[in-house]
């Protein structure tokens, strides 16, 4: 991630502004492998090293939970910059901002426990 | 080789490595989900005794706490020893549309001028960075995943949820970058 600019507030300021390729080429480029790897997984049906076989949980059906949950983590994906992955990535460079983030993420994680049954999903 | 490395990385290796990593976890019976470590650290300070949502065995999840700290020591190690000199190459547009918003393109990997403490502790930095945060921590929880879980793990598996998710996360991205910025920097 660090190495491809991808935990970069420029990059994805970048990308939301569709002035750039580079985004759109890492996430495409790991979800078209993604996509090949995982349907060979269950063609050939793969075993994990346990040597159990590798099931792909489905997620739960609906759309709210997912379109209104994606559309306020994308309002914080710009503010910040970064995605959760990325977070502790530029803490790791020191950037000790990113704490406040961490303690704001962990604010939200915990407030949503508390309104989970109000809200649609 | 080790020149190689420092060099910023075309994105098909980026893409090419993320894929990688989701595969690594897929054989060792895991998923490729950073999000739900947030939910684990609440549930590990102790937050299942008030709220059921939390009220869960972490320890089965510390394979991925684990992964948070090795994503953390990988920054360390990318930024002391293998940076690269050069400034990073934004692309001509952003660096104009930034500076209309008065953001200087500083050649760093963010802009100094914001993520810097004494600017966190305004008001526009706190509601940057720790109203930020919280966007994402309620909404990763809310949609049930993040870019890792959703756009990258959800979509190799064709997974219609993901596809909404990753649609919902352009759309916020979408509006702030260019409705709530102007309002915010204007």
């Amino acid at each position: 991630m660090s190495k491809s600019e991808a935990i970069s507030w420029y990059r994805i300021q970048e990308m939301f502004r569709f002035q750039s390729f580079h985004m759109f080429g890492i996430i495409g480029t790991a979800v078209v492998i993604g996509v090949v790897a995982v349907s060979l997984i269950k063609r050939f049906g793969v075993k994990d090293v346990d040597g159990s076989a590798i099931l792909f949980k489905p997620k739960e059906s609906g759309w709210r939970r997912y379109l209104f949950g994606g559309i306020i983590f994308g309002f914080g994906w710009v503010l910040t910059g970064a995605c959760p992955g990325p977070v502790f990535v530029l803490l790791g460079q020191g950037y000790l901002v990113m704490l406040v983030v961490i303690l704001g993420a962990l604010s939200g994680t915990y407030v949503y426990g508390i309104l989970r049954s109000r809200l649609p999903h | 080789m080790i020149d190689l490395i420092k060099q910023p990385w075309p994105w098909y290796i980026s893409g090419l490595t993320i894929s990688a990593i989701m595969l690594i976890l897929i054989f060792f019976g895991k998923s490729f989900g950073f999000s739900s470590n947030l939910r684990t650290i609440c549930s590990m300070m102790g937050a299942g005794r008030r709220v059921k949502f939390f009220d869960f065995d972490w320890r089965a999840q510390r394979w991925n706490l684990m992964f948070l700290t090795g994503a953390v020591i990988g920054g360390f190690i990318s930024s002391h020893w293998l940076n690269a000199e050069a400034p990073l190459s934004l692309s001509k547009a952003t660096i104009e549309d930034l500076a209309a918003l008065g953001i200087r393109f500083d050649g760093e990997l963010v802009p100094m001028e914001l993520f810097n403490l004494d600017f966190v502790f305004t008001a526009k930095g706190l509601f940057m960075f720790l109203g930020g945060g919280f966007l994402i921590g309620f909404g990763t929880r809310y949609a049930g995943g993040c870019t890792s879980g959703h756009a990258i793990s959800g979509l190799s598996d064709l997974q219609l949820p993901s596809l909404i998710a990753v649609i919902g996360f352009f759309i916020g991205g979408l509006i702030m970058t260019h409705l709530i910025f102007p309002l915010l920097f204007g």
